[in-house]
């Protein structure tokens, strides 16, 4: 196995484009993988040497977050949390302290896990990857870039460089909830994000409904949204947003949970997410 | 915490000194399992089987000793075959005929995760690439799981002459049913008809791992003249040091087995897996082999305890007396026979005064790992479906369940169902101390109950040996042979100073190798603070006697005009001369000179334990929308007899208490159609983290043992007994749901409370 470092991001795709090359951003997935033999790769690109996979911007339009910006530096950021901070929750669930130390968003979404933590958190945010490859850039919004269990919209040579986030709107919120059965040190047997925007009135003009973990890839749930478009998210809507939701799920029954338990748990989950998003749009 | 410890009237027994392994133990300087390197040490590994049940055609390791680096393979033609004998093995039993093939599998692999092959090279990569080129020709055979599944007489056989033993006339077909037991005491049928109220329920237990943190490791080393070092984890390195001399056939004098600190084990460190490896790798590749296991392997190949089906019928009258019980409890032994349903049979109604009991057991093969003991070996299992079904009656005679305990609790006097009369025992005062407890009366909030069980352990004592030195300069060695899981070294130097009246700090504790001291049993049956104690205290008394020796040759004085008081030897009164009173230290200094070193010994089998009876109170609340179960208080009270160390008491309270909320709640072996375990790993295998719970409040109740020095029972097992019950009652009353099967995991616990429409 050879390990290499590229510093460019042409570098880097020239290395990915070769036979048996894999990613490497904070490894807390790939090494794992790797010591107990799920795969061995004949190159590790270690992404981490390009200085746009490494660091957080922001402008008018929002926030460009580099691919291997570990979860504790989003968290360190001045004012990423106070904009998105459902986002940055989402993402400082993965593993424990150390592993927020390394884990990052391009490695948790390209990990390829339908219920990887902070993509669900992306979605609902709004987020669009820009993707590096041997053609050139292009971009692509976060829900659709995993499309099965360990399966990208990647093609050969392609990476995730950064992550745009939009500027807060002027009353937005979100917040993401997961469910396990511990506090901590778990994997989601359901994830649900939220985001939403409200008028001056309080009436909800925009929002995002995602879920993970109860189908074979993250969803973005436009009836969910539509759910709570045009409402103050009274008890009515978030009992249509509940009905929606669970309508759009198609989990799998497995040591984690049921398909019952996933979709009744997916209803809850998104009445309660969508309360804190709701809590968060009007303070701000 | 609360505590009714009494004040105490010693010195030192009682207060809580700093542990003589604690600094090491939290710089990471400590040694375990893994932590020792030798000189051209190989890395060994196991060859195991990805099948649940097939018969081995055969075992080509041509092409794997061929490959660089690799030293030695041993495979089944290494060990002899060994007759069938049962041999005590802590609380449990083993037959060598078993252990034989469970090391390395014979002429089948019972379960995935089987051993068939061990490799020792001269790396890792080495090693593994050693497993992949083993060839294993097998004949996939169809397996079973589930126990009620492996009685059925169609079911896949695992070993084809087991005949149930315990049955009248034995049967002529062989089954999975390895062995029927009954415990009874009076008449079932005329108690019955004496109840107001009759409850009968089957309840299911999952197995669950004892889950310590650290791996099973050894490094062993074989001479050339054939004697042998072994370093592993254990907790008991004299039994282990047995089972290997027996399977390798060696002299057990060869084998010199140093027991390394310990990392949990719970029970599941009374037994051998890798350590014959180890020995026989050793021996063949003339190098140091050192073998550590990965969790999975741990969970897929060591340990687990029983799951199993319990059937309880209880009768009362509507005062609250319990006329008749009656259980049948059927337990998982893994692919060989020795469940823990003996044990299960006699703790079942061990809490109760009770005139007509009938308990029925039965031992059941199945394609799993062997069990293994996991503290109160399969206490927690009966106790949960008695304790759950007095919980019931308490609730359908509206008696509070305190109370209604009180009413039919075991005290001394009662003649258990097992046979024994119980002496001085403490359900009693554990349950007045639950009763007048803050927790016992705070109120709760929204989606909250409480519940509240008992539970009950024998304890052990057995052969142990102990010696202790007077050094030089005064301090003290002692040198004990039960490895210290719970604070052993502390409480032992603790008991040593309170008869020596030295300071607990002068005394060096160690844990003693199988060839420096006498035998020891193993840790286990909670014996170690008790049999060890026991020795050291009449190691201690020794000393104290020798002392009076040496003043007496110094003094010029007879032996009985010698005193020994507050630590000092003094001459006994006026007649005796005016000589200046010597100090233990004293006497060390001049030991040289008075006839050499003072050494204390006590090779004793140690008799007199005492049951040990627990009382745990639960508070949780339970999400109506998502079925998640959260303890929010809860309590452990037990009758320690008198606790040496306190703070190591509640510990092992504490310790209990959360493995039997993990068993409770979220903990089992998961297997798929396939006869494959799915959560082989702490991630998906569910135990309790500690930001999962409250602090587990402790309340040490103090009703000595009379045949210990100091009052001492065994207290290590007891705490994991009640806390499956209590969780039980406790979440009944927090989702108005009353569950049958553990563990209470989030969705079963939504899809009873939909369908009892609380959710």
């Amino acid at each position: 196995m050879r390990y290499e470092k590229p510093t460019t991001v042409e570098a880097a795709t020239a290395l990915l484009a070769g036979q048996g090359a894999r990613v490497l951003a904070g490894g807390t997935d790939l090494l794992v993988q790797m010591r107990s033999r799920v795969l061995s790769p004949d190159v590790l690109v270690d992404i981490k040497g390009i200085d746009a996979t490494r660091k957080i911007t922001k402008d008018a339009s929002g926030y460009t977050i580099g691919a291997a910006v570990t979860g504790a530096e989003l968290k360190e950021h001045p004012t990423l949390s106070k904009d998105w901070p459902g986002l940055v929750e989402a993402a400082n669930l993965i593993g424990s302290t150390q592993v927020q130390g390394r884990c990052s968003l391009g490695g948790n979404l390209c990990n390829g896990s339908p219920a990887a933590d902070s993509v669900p958190g992306m979605i609902a945010a709004g987020a669009v990857a820009t993707i590096a490859g041997p053609k050139g850039t292009r971009t692509l919004p976060v829900e659709d870039i995993m499309l099965a269990p360990r399966k990208l919209a990647l093609t050969a040579g392609e990476f995730i460089v950064s992550f745009k986030i939009p500027a807060r709107p002027a009353h937005g919120g979100d917040a993401y909830l997961r469910f396990i059965p511990r506090t901590e040190m778990d994997i989601a047997v359901v994830g649900c994000g939220v985001a939403l925007a409200l008028d001056a009135g309080g009436t909800c003009t925009a929002a995002r409904v995602s879920l993970g973990a109860v189908a074979a890839r993250p969803l973005l749930v436009e009836d969910g949204a539509k759910a709570l478009i045009g409402t103050k998210v009274d008890d009515a809507a978030l009992a249509k947003l509940e009905a929606a939701v669970r309508a759009a799920c198609k989990p799998i029954d497995d040591k984690r949970g049921t398909v019952e338990f996933r979709i009744d748990v997916a209803g809850t989950l998104a009445k309660r997410t969508a309360k804190i998003a709701l809590e968060r749009a009007r303070k701000v | 915490m609360q505590e009714r410890v009494k004040k105490p009237q010693f010195d030192v027994v009682g207060t809580r000194p700093v542990r003589p392994d604690g600094v090491d133990k939290v710089t990471g300087r400590a040694k375990y399992g893994a932590d020792l390197k030798m000189a051209g040490q190989l890395v060994g590994k196991v060859l195991r089987s990805p099948h649940a049940h097939a018969r081995i055609k055969s075992i080509d390791v041509s092409k794997a000793l061929a490959l660089p680096g690799v030293k030695a393979i041993v495979t089944r033609d290494d060990f002899a075959d060994q007759a069938s004998e049962f041999v005590p093995a802590g609380e449990m039993l083993i037959n060598y005929r078993d252990v034989v093939r469970n090391i390395l599998a014979r002429e089948k692999v019972l379960y995935e995760g089987h051993a068939i092959a061990a490799v020792a090279a001269i790396s890792e990569k080495a090693a593994i690439a050693a497993l992949d080129a083993i060839k294993v020709d097998y004949e996939v055979l169809p397996h079973v799981i589930d126990e009620i599944e492996a009685m059925k007489a169609d079911a896949p056989l695992l070993q084809e002459d087991m005949i149930t033993q315990g049955v009248t006339p034995a049967p002529t077909k062989a089954s999975n049913v390895a062995k029927r037991v009954e415990f009874t005491l009076g008449d079932t049928a005329k108690g019955f008809a004496e109840a107001d109220v009759i409850i009968e329920r089957e309840f299911k237990t999952k197995a669950v791992h004892q889950g310590y943190i650290e791996p099973h490791a050894c490094l062993a080393s074989v001479s050339e003249d054939g004697s042998a070092d072994l370093w592993t984890t254990t907790q008991g390195h004299w039994v282990k040091r047995a089972h290997c001399a027996k399977l390798l056939g060696w002299d057990v004098t060869k084998i010199r087995v140093t027991s390394s600190e310990i990392g949990g084990g719970f029970g599941g460190k009374t037994v051998i897996y890798l350590e014959p490896l180890a020995l026989a790798l050793s021996k063949k590749a003339h190098r140091p082999v050192k073998m550590v296991m990965s969790r999975e392997e741990v969970f897929k190949s060591t340990g687990p305890t029983s799951g199993g089906t319990v059937r309880v019928k209880m009768g009362a009258k509507k005062d609250g007396r319990i006329t008749a019980a009656e259980g049948e409890i059927i337990l998982q032994a893994g692919a060989f026979q020795g469940s823990p349903v003996q044990p299960a049979c006699m703790c079942a109604f061990a809490n109760y005064d009770l005139e007509n009991v009938k308990v029925i057991g039965f031992d059941v093969v199945s394609n799993r790992p062997k069990v293994a003991a996991y503290r109160a070996p399969g206490g927690p299992i009966s106790t949960y479906g008695v304790e759950s079904v007095v919980d019931e009656l308490a609730e359908q005679l509206g008696i509070d369940p305190i109370d209604l305990r009180l009413k039919n609790a075991a005290k001394e006097g009662t003649k258990a169902a097992y046979g024994p009369k119980f002496g001085p025992v403490g359900l009693v005062e554990c349950l007045e101390a639950a009763k007048e407890s803050d927790h016992w009366k705070a109120p709760l909030g929204p989606n909250q109950g409480r519940g509240i069980a008992a539970g009950f352990w024998f304890n052990i004592g057995g052969e142990t040996t102990v010696s202790l030195q007077l050094n030089e300069d005064g301090t003290l060695t002692l040198m004990a042979g039960t490895p210290d899981i719970g604070g052993l070294r502390a409480s032992l130097c603790m008991m040593a100073a309170e008869e020596l009246k030295v300071d607990v700090h002068k005394i060096r504790p160690i844990i003693a190798d199988t060839s420096s001291l006498g035998y020891n049993f193993l840790t286990g049956g909670s014996r170690s603070a008790f049999s060890s104690g026991m020795a050291t205290v009449e190691a201690a008394r020794s000393i104290v006697k020798q002392a009076c020796q040496r003043a007496a040759k110094l003094w010029e004085i007879p032996e009985e005009a010698v005193t020994w008081e507050d630590g000092e030897v003094r001459p006994a009164g006026e007649n005796a001369g005016k000589h200046k009173p010597m100090t233990l230290s004293d006497i060390g200094k001049i030991a040289g000179k008075t006839g050499g070193a003072i050494v204390g010994y006590a090779a004793i089998s140690a008799q007199g334990a005492a049951p040990s009876f627990g009382v745990h109170i639960a508070d949780t609340e339970v999400d109506p929308g998502t079925g998640k179960v959260t303890v929010t208080r809860y309590t452990a009270i037990q009758d320690a007899g008198r606790a040496i160390h306190p703070s190591y008491v509640e510990g092992q309270f504490q310790g209990g208490a959360v493995q039997g909320i993990g068993w409770a709640l979220n903990e089992e072996y998961i297997y798929g159609p396939d006869g494959k375990l799915q959560n082989a790993g702490f991630l998906d295998y569910r135990v309790p983290v500690a930001s999962d719970l409250p602090m587990i409040d402790t309340i040490i109740v103090e009703v000595p043992n009379p045949r210990h020095p100091y009052g001492v029972r065994g207290i290590g097992e007891t705490p994991i007994v009640p806390p499956m019950a209590a969780i039980g009652a406790s979440v009944r009353r927090a989702s108005g749901v009353r569950f049958f099967e553990l563990p209470m995991s989030p969705p079963k616990v939504l899809k009873a409370m939909k369908a009892a429409g609380k959710a």
